[in-house]
Formats: structure tokens, sequence, C-alpha cells
């Protein structure tokens, strides 16, 4: 007997059950290649949203993107009328799960809107219109349909801030939102009956939530307790019933290496990037690697771009407490690859890294402060400033080049006396 | 000009700097961990601790004040793309 649910019977597209109470309505989109820009969709993706039906009215959770709002009404039409829609739940205002919202919105003017505390600003700026009503809700917020009820969980930056999950206790079904899904399109919809979607759960949370990290792990704690969850139904791809809690363990896999390097009391690892011409960069990068590994504590690794890819060097900077790079000026610029590993770094997270950069120039220099402003921008912090040689560094330069090393990595160390700066004397 | 002395604790640096001054504009100089988004006050990411001198800096706008309760922050938090020092000593550190 064939298992595939029927999203289709007699040309009409159908709302798929999770239970007797709980229908998926979502829409798939088998044709999408690229999503966000930033991901590939080999085999195309799913919206997924859902309703849950109590004794006392119908919650929608999530919508679609707007050009899918007619497979999303026809299923939603299927199993309830709009004026029995009593709360519309918004767990992330991303446009692929906000499109049909606006139409939803007039389709069931009675119903009360919640979203998370961080996504006030947002849906205004989304919704375009001034005079609406919404309910935000935090950690513990409940909501009552009667004989079923949601409950609200706050978990920020999973990958936007607005970002919540939604639970339902009487069926222990998580509506998770954006995290555990993945870009992956099948009509059979429930994970023991999809193709092989390990790939695709895997690469979305390396595009999606590893810059997140923390977030993640923030939000596993409040996630876990939850366990065992009989489903866990997230706004894209499978939905997941076989062993729900696998997916729970992964996400804490995946998150944990930072917790470690972050938590961890080992020594601090500093790495140095660079990539010279005719060397001069180079013997700047080897004098301040000899400065940094006289401390104590820091495990310091010298890298030239030039013998290296970049996928390994980010894996490489995620777990790093320290950066510097070192790059010549070109035609007044860094260097492209540089810049090339410097634009690659947006699924890691950075923050509070410490950053240093140095080079060797010609007669304008200006590539050191473009990359310090780069990292800065980044939010490493660059607490000394950039280092520059002109043309070869002088036996007092190279001196200079290893105190550099040394201060930056007692920087990490965070051995460091207190000091009083005047304003006008900080570059 | 009325001078405050502001403290970075996160990295134990004291400045003195001119009335008027945006934290901002200290704290990236002196490579604190406070952080930085959109450096208007829109989105909270500068969001930090005041550990002393909360009356040293001004007071927070109607709208600075909107995004610290929209980010859940607390009674002595700010943000540092918006508070200016004023006189006197503030501490503040990364939250
Ligand atoms: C994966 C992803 C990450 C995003 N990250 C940010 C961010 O860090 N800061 C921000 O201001 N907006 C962020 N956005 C929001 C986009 O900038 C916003 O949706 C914008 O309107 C998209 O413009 P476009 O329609 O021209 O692509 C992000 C969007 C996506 C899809
Ligand atoms: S940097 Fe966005 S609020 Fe300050
Ligand atoms: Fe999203
Ligand atoms: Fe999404």
């Amino acid at each position: 007997m064939s298992k595939v649910p029927q999203l289709i019977k007699d040309g009409q597209v159908q709302a798929v059950a999770l239970s007797e109470r709980v229908h998926w309505i979502g829409a798939l989109d088998p044709t999408l290649r690229t999503f966000d820009i930033i991901l590939k969709t080999a085999n195309g993706t799913s919206y997924n949203a859902y309703a849950v039906r109590g004794s006392e009215g119908v919650a929608i959770i999530d919508t679609v993107k707007e050009n899918f709002a007619g497979d999303f009404f026809a299923r939603l039409e299927t199993v309830a009328r709009y004026d029995e829609i009593k709360v519309i739940v918004l767990n992330h205002l991303e446009p692929d799960h906000t499109g049909a919202l606006p139409e939803l919105m007039r389709r069931a003017p009675q119903a009360q809107l919640y979203i998370s505390q961080k996504a006030q600003s947002m849906l205004k700026a989304l919704l375009k219109q001034d005079e609406f009503e919404f309910t935000p809700v935090m950690t513990g917020d409940q909501v009552t349909l009667g004989d079923r009820s949601l409950e609200f969980f706050h978990t920020p930056y999973l990958h936007w801030p607005d970002t919540q999950c939604t639970y339902l206790p009487e069926e222990r079904i998580l509506f998770s939102g954006d995290v555990f899904g993945c870009h992956f399109c099948d009509l059979r919809l429930f994970n023991d009956e999809v193709g092989d979607f390990r790939f695709s759960f895997e690469y979305y949370y390396a595009h999606i939530m590893r810059p997140f990290k923390e977030h993640v792990n923030r939000a596993l704690d409040l996630i876990e307790p939850l366990l065992p969850i009989s489903q866990i139904a997230p706004a894209h791809g499978p939905l997941l019933r076989d062993q729900p809690q696998r997916y729970v363990h992964r996400y804490r896999e995946l998150s944990r290496a930072v917790q470690q390097s972050e938590t961890g009391e080992g020594p601090k690892t500093l790495l140095i990037f660079y990539i010279s011409s005719y060397g001069n960069t180079r013997r700047m990068a080897e004098a301040i690697y000899e400065g940094a590994m006289t401390v104590n504590n820091v495990r310091v690794s010298l890298f030239d771009l030039e013998g290296g890819e970049i996928a390994p060097f980010v894996d490489l900077i995620e777990g790093a407490d320290g950066l510097l790079f070192g790059t010549p000026t070109i035609n007044g610029d860094a260097v492209k690859p540089v810049w090339d590993l410097l634009s690659s770094l947006a699924v890691v997270n950075l923050k509070t890294k410490l950053g240093g950069v140095f080079g060797s120039y010609g007669w304008s220099g200006e590539a050191v402060k473009m990359v310090e402003d780069r990292l800065r921008g980044l939010k490493l912090r660059v607490p000394i400033p950039g280092l520059r040689v002109k043309l070869i560094p002088t036996e007092e330069e190279i001196r200079n080049c290893r105190e550099f090393g040394l201060e930056l990595a007692r920087e990490l160390t965070g051995v460091r006396q207190s000091r009083v700066i005047d304003m006008a004397d900080l570059a | 000009m009325a001078k405050a002395s502001i403290t970075f604790e996160d990295i134990n640096i004291t400045v003195s700097a001119p009335a008027g001054t945006r934290i901002i504009e200290i704290s990236e100089k002196v490579g604190s961990g406070i952080t930085y988004g959109c450096r208007e006050g829109d989105c909270g990411t500068c969001i930090m601790k005041v550990t002393d001198g909360w009356n040293n800096l001004t007071e927070p706008s109607v709208l600075e004040d909107k995004v610290l309760r929209e980010n859940m922050a607390g009674k002595h938090n700010r943000l540092a793309c918006q508070a200016q020092v004023l006189s006197g000593k503030i501490s503040v550190k990364p939250v």
C-alpha cells in the first residue's frame, strides 16, 4: 500500500493530519533552487504551516511564501472555517512564513495574532500598516483553545531576532519554526517516509543556525525538558515524527564545539594569516608569530593564505580566540585572498574575538586600516592599532612586530594592567 | 570643557573623554567587547551594562527606551551607540 499522504485529491489540495486535531496546511515548492541567496536547494523546499483545533477554536501556526498562498488557503479550508480561527501564531516573520499573513488577517479578522517580544518592530516593517493588534509573548506565556493549548518558548536568533517555538502540550507536538527544518521537498512529508534528507538537515544547520550556536544552546535548554516530544513540526522540510529526539540531540552535538571553546580552560588560540608578494609582510608575520609564542598558555599558528583553502580556515577561525591578518597594500587595497576569507565568515560567530592587522606597503598603505575597519564591522574587538611597515622591515621594525605579537597574545590571556588613556590620544 | 572618565571593565581601561562623546566612539577604539550592529539605536546589538555612574550619562530617549524594552533589557542596561558621557565617573561592560 502506498504510504504517500494525499496532498491532492480529485484535483483539490488536501491538508495532512499529524493527529486528529493537528493538520499540515503548508505548500510544496519543488522547483526552487536558491533560497535567501545563501542556500542551494537541490530539490526545492516546503513551507510548513499548521492548523490546531481545540474545543474553543482553531489556531493557525505560521503561513507560507506569498505566491503559495493559494495552496495554503485551500488546505486550510479543508480543515477549518475562517470564523473559527481564534489564534494566529507567527514563529518567525521572514516572508517565507508570513507571505499569506495579510490575507489571512483579512479573512479571519477576529483572530488574535501572537508574536515574540522581539518581533514587534519587525511586524510593523513587514505589514506596512500602523493599525493592527497583536500580543507579544514570552517563554511561559500560553493561549488556550479549550481542550488544547499553546505554550510559547522564546528562542531568539534562530535565525532572526524574532524567532520563537510553540508547543502543544496536550499532544506533545513542538512547532519549531526554522529550527530543525531543512530545505527538502518530498510529498511524503514525514521523516519516516521521505527520501534521504540527512545532507539537507546538516546543510541547513551549517548555513542558517551555525552563526548562532550559543543561542541554539540556550534554545535547547528550553526544548530538552519537553522530551519525550511526540513530533517536531518545523517550518521547512520533513515533519519529524519518527524519533524526534534524535534531531534535538544532533543540534546539541553540532552546537557543542563553541560551548567548549568558550568555557574551556585550555590554552587560548591565536591564528595569524598573511599573504605576501616579496616576503615583507611574511617577515612581519614571522616576527609577530615569534613574539606571540613567548606568551604562556597561548597556542599560536601561522598560515600563508596562498597555501590554504577557505573552508578549513573558516572552521579554524570559529574555534579560535584571536585572529591576525597580514596584507600588503596593492593598488590602494588589501588583496583579494584576504577579502575572500573575510567575506566567508558570515556562517560563524566572531563576536568579541580578538583581532589585529599588519602589513607592508610602498607609499600609501591603505590596506591595514581597511581590514581593521572590516574586523570591527565583523564585531571583533581590535584593541591594538594595526602595524604598518614601509617596504622592507628594518631590525627595529622587526622588534616592533615581535612586540605587537607579544602584546596581542597577552591581551588574549587577559593578564592586563589597568590603564588610563585620554580620548585625544586614541588613534 | 567638562570631561568624563569612563571605565570599560572587560578590558580594564579608563578613558577620559569630553562631555557629549558617544560611548561607541570610545569603546571601539580601545577594543572593548561591546559590539555594534546598526549603530543608530535600532537593533539592540550594543546593549551594555552600566555598573556605575548611570546619572553621568545622557538620559535614554523614548526610542532607546523602546528598543531596550523590546530586547527585554534590565534596568542597568543602555545602548552604547546612543548613550553619551556627561561628567564624573562611569563604568560599563558588555552584557
Ligand atoms: C538568512 C538571513 C539572514 C539575515 N540576516 C540579517 C542581519 O543580520 N541583519 C539584518 O539587518 N537583516 C538580516 N536579514 C534580513 C534581510 O536583510 C531582509 O529580509 C531584507 O529585506 C532582504 O532584502 P531583499 O529582499 O533585497 O533580499 C537576513 C535575512 C536572511 C534571509
Ligand atoms: S548598535 Fe544597534 S542599537 Fe546600538
Ligand atoms: Fe527564516
Ligand atoms: Fe524559513
